[in-house]
């Protein structure tokens, strides 16, 4: 375990010093308004889409033919009682469109959707509630880091100490100043990675030290199934997410949601990997749904603007550097069997009563090393980085108008195609600032190394047989091991000057053989098998190649030598 | 706002053959701003409207000032040289602005990199140190609204009039829709496609098999060599762009198969000529000193025999002619080595 030391992080004073000043409560005063807005704008962009009435029809049609399917196969219990009645009338009233005329069935595809529409902009909306939120802050940052203190000093009467805080637990470094600064004249958009169900709290927690007032984000709908993760969720100001629902109606409402909420100068977080790294890979190719959202919203805000003061968007990319997950060994057996037989993979709901997800916090606050968040320099839509000022400057460092982007022959148009590519290559930017931001700790510097060498000891195996190899073979020397990792250790600074990675400080403070102690220790400390650890003879072993792959795969996509 | 649409000028840079056939093409649907760094050329070309033995049209404007151009123009088309590509790009970057959109027309790699020798053991290029004028583009200045023009098209053929087309390549459909509303007339054709890097590699790597077509003719050999030097040649710029990020889709287009056999069949073309003169005996260094203007297959063939080898691609025809240009190899006894390579499958990527 690594040393705990007395907290020196600082604290920030809110931006925003009362919560009626915070832009969600804002939204949430106007709440019914916004979500009418929601419902126009998406109706409109949707008859865009499909712009004569057979197209409409048939949209709804595979829409209507998907959900009543969700509904047979895959029902959650956060699901609302008259579903199968709302899509039975649908398909009820689609029968009659057949029978009419052109002129009359064109106003009844219309009133479907739109009634569609509002089912779903209702769905999906949050409601904050500031008192609520005030409450699951200090549960979170009070009551978890008492569990925590409780743990960690091993006695029940630690509960009451209040000598370590989260603050001591979550180490924030990076660009802190510069992101309030930013949230003062714009609106952010945090992007971090995502590894574990924990991390919007982590994220959540993060927000609150750097004293920016609540963001909104979509929350999987599948954590509104426990009713005390729903409370908390819904005072987080979290609107939800069903990612069963892929057809284009609930797509469109959604995307709508989260650009008018944009519009509207509400900080929000994305974790645009989509759902949690199975791999335990650093985030290689980001979803692009709600990134193009920002992408809008801010074109948008330009357009508005025209010229006077645009609104603009910032994104922060934040990366989450854990010596524990634990999820792991879920998370990597899902990847290998998705990637070894590509099976159809049903989105399950992991989490099913309140009580595992308890026993789950328990567990993360109690057991989990220490961990860092970095908080990256803020970039414009076009992943160039910002100024404090909000300014976004080129390589060399001059300012630029970014709006011009979003022009040609001297004025604005809307240009999906075009703002389609500017958000793929935003996201290249995130995942190259990702690694660059990420912080190689010596924990998972020992799973590459020593998975690397199983690897190379049994060359002619392939990935599955490999992980199948019984655990009395996979012993490595320790000077064979300190040999490759400090080889790697040498190339991970080489690589830190290049500025393609940032390192833990350990790993410059101490020498190498303390490095090995400290990540052989610490990599998935708590897992009942340990990925890697001491034998009795000082060599080094695993009780769970799998899981060592997880930790070795944080390293993955750096060049590092493989051995 | 259409005024600005139709009567801002587009800007060309560079006075070579290509440069000028550019301007002349867009001269027919636009006002053209062409721009050459040597001041005393561009007030000669300025009397005599003559540039690179094409007589200029008259909606053609000549200058030497490159931050007039840019101001002037949304749109540009770059058509130099790429040895001097990421210089010019440098100089003026600073007058380059988010708005702007480019068009290149350039047909070679561009090296981020000063080792001496990129052909020696250990000291080959992968991806990460060769560009293409794009990705120079993207580099150097804030404009990621970039395009590339590739295709047949033979300068002085198009001076003359003769139909032709090209393909403008771009991730962005409002690249393609302007370069085709600004280049298309009754004569020429011009296509879109996104695969803007397969498309600029198409352009690149063709020039090593026009090289190597010049050869075959100045050997003295006929069609049937050149049908088998052709297909093979195709297959090998397959292989090579590939594993530098290209499409296989770009190569059988214009761009590729299209610009491969203009290049490898006609006199006119510079690489041609390159290996035309090299199979009669001249050295590289002589052919070299006496071009008027670069031939770009030169400097591909170094390059891509270097990724060849980096990447481990089949490559016989580029290897050979690096052989006969830095080696001192016979174009004779490379021909002999060529026709024992043991190909035993003909197509395998389709």
């Amino acid at each position: 375990m690594l040393k705990l030391g007395k907290s020196k992080a600082p604290v920030y004073e809110p931006i925003l010093p009362g919560s009626e000043n915070w832009p969600v409560v804002r939204l949430s005063r106007n709440r019914k308004e916004f979500i009418d807005q929601v419902i126009r704008e998406s109706f409109r962009r949707i008859k865009e889409l499909r712009n004569t009435p057979e197209m409409l029809q048939e949209e709804i049609e595979i829409t209507m033919f998907r959900e009543r399917l969700r509904i047979k196969e895959n029902p959650w219990k956060v699901d609302p009682d008259d579903e199968l009645l709302f899509w039975s009338d649908v398909k009820n009233n689609l029968v009659g469109v057949d029978q009419r005329s052109r002129n009359k069935s064109h106003l009844i595809t219309d009133k479907l959707l739109k009634d569609i529409i509002i089912r779903y902009a209702n769905e999906i909306a949050g409601n904050f509630k500031p008192s609520h939120y005030r409450l699951a802050r200090t549960i979170v940052t009070v009551g978890f880091s008492r569990l925590f203190n409780a743990a960690q000093l091993k006695s029940f009467t630690g509960l009451f100490r209040g000598t370590l805080t989260l603050q001591d637990k979550i180490q924030i470094v990076g660009e802190n100043e510069h992101i309030r600064k930013l949230a003062k004249i714009g609106t952010i958009v945090m992007v971090p990675t995502h590894f574990s169900n924990l991390d919007s709290i982590t994220i959540g927690f993060v927000i609150h030290s750097l004293g920016l007032p609540p963001f909104i984000y979509g929350a999987g709908l599948n954590l509104f199934n426990i009713s005390i993760i729903a409370y908390f969720m819904n005072s987080l100001g979290a609107y939800k997410v069903d990612r069963r629902k892929k057809n284009m109606i609930y797509l469109e409402t959604l995307k709508m949601y989260s650009n008018l909420a944009l519009q509207n100068g509400l900080h929000s977080l994305f974790f645009p990997g989509g759902t949690r790294s199975r791999s335990g890979i650093l985030e290689s190719k980001l979803k692009l749904g709600l990134l193009s959202t920002a992408m809008e919203a801010q074109r948008i805000n330009f357009m508005k603007a025209n010229g006077e003061n645009p609104k603009k968007i910032f994104v922060v990319p934040v990366v989450l550097n854990y010596n524990f997950v634990l999820e792991a060994v879920g998370l990597i057996s899902d990847y290998l069997s998705q990637k070894g037989q590509e099976r159809y993979y049903m989105e399950s709901d992991q989490f099913s009563s309140s009580y595992k997800i308890l026993k789950f916090l328990l567990q993360f606050f109690t057991r989990s090393s220490d961990m860092s968040v970095t908080v990256g320099r803020g970039m414009d839509l076009l992943g160039n980085y910002v100024d404090d000022e909000g300014n976004s400057l080129d390589r060399k460092g001059n300012i630029i108008r970014i709006e011009d982007y979003f022009k040609i022959h001297g004025s604005f148009d809307e240009n999906p195609q075009r703002e389609g590519e500017y958000t793929k290559m935003l996201s290249d930017k995130l995942v190259q600032e990702y690694h660059r931001l990420a912080r190689c700790s010596a924990s998972h510097l020992s799973a590459y190394t020593a998975f690397e060498f199983f690897r190379s000891r049994y060359r002619k195996l392939d990935l599955y047989s490999l992980l199948r190899i019984p655990h009395e073979y996979l012993i490595i020397p320790y000077d064979d091991f300190r040999k490759s990792f400090s080889r790697r250790l040498s190339q991970i600074f080489e690589l830190e000057k290049e500025g393609r990675i940032q390192t833990a400080d350990h790993l410059t403070k101490k020498k190498v053989d303390e490095l090995i102690q400290i990540g052989v220790n610490n990599v998935g400390v708590f897992h009942t098998k340990r990925p890697l650890l001491f034998n009795k003879e000082g060599d080094i072993t695993t009780q769970d190649l799998k899981t060592l792959y997880y930790y070795r795969n944080r390293l993955e996509g750096y060049d590092l030598e493989k051995n | 706002m259409t005024s600005r649409k139709t009567n801002r000028p587009v800007g060309v840079i560079g006075l070579g053959s290509f440069g000028t056939a550019v301007s002349n093409l867009l001269a027919r649907n636009c006002p053209v701003i062409l721009y050459g760094r040597n001041r005393e050329q561009v007030l000669e070309i300025r009397e005599t409207r003559i540039s690179s033995s094409q007589p200029l049209d008259s909606n053609i404007k000549l200058t030497d000032d490159v931050e007039f151009l840019c101001n002037s123009c949304d749109i540009i088309f770059p058509v130099v040289p790429s040895s001097g590509f990421r210089q010019l790009m440098g100089m003026i970057s600073s007058f380059l602005k988010p708005y702007h959109i480019l068009i290149h027309g350039t047909k070679g790699f561009d090296i981020k990199d000063d080792r001496e020798n990129i052909n020696q053991e250990g000291s080959f290029l992968s991806r990460n140190e060769v560009r293409t004028m794009s990705e120079v583009i993207m580099e150097e200045s804030v404009v990621v609204r970039i395009g590339c023009l590739a295709g047949p098209n033979l300068a002085q053929e198009l001076a003359e009039g003769q139909p032709s087309a090209t393909v403008v390549a771009s991730r962005f459909n409002e690249v393609i829709r302007e370069g085709q509303r600004l280049l298309r007339s009754d004569l020429f054709q011009v296509y879109g496609s996104s695969d803007l890097i397969g498309v600029e590699l198409s352009g690149v790597l063709k020039n090593i098999i026009a090289i190597a077509s010049g050869a075959i003719s100045g050997l003295g050999l006929g069609e049937n060599s050149r049908g088998l030097l052709i297909s093979r040649g195709m297959v090998e710029m397959i292989y090579l762009g590939r594993v530098l990020g290209g499409n296989t889709q770009a190569f059988i287009g214009l761009a590729g198969i299209g610009d491969l056999v203009t290049t490898c069949t006609s006199q006119l073309s510079r690489n041609f000529t390159v290996g035309y003169r090299l199979a009669k005996g001249e050295s590289i260094e002589n052919i070299i000193r006496t071009m008027e203007e670069t031939a770009e297959g030169i400097n591909t063939v170094k390059i891509a025999r270097s990724l060849a080898k980096y990447y481990k691609v089949r490559a016989p025809i580029t290897e050979k002619l690096y052989d006969i240009m830095f080696e001192g190899l016979s174009p004779k006894t490379a021909l002999q080595y060529l026709m024992k390579y043991p190909f035993n499958v003909d197509i395998d990527f389709l």
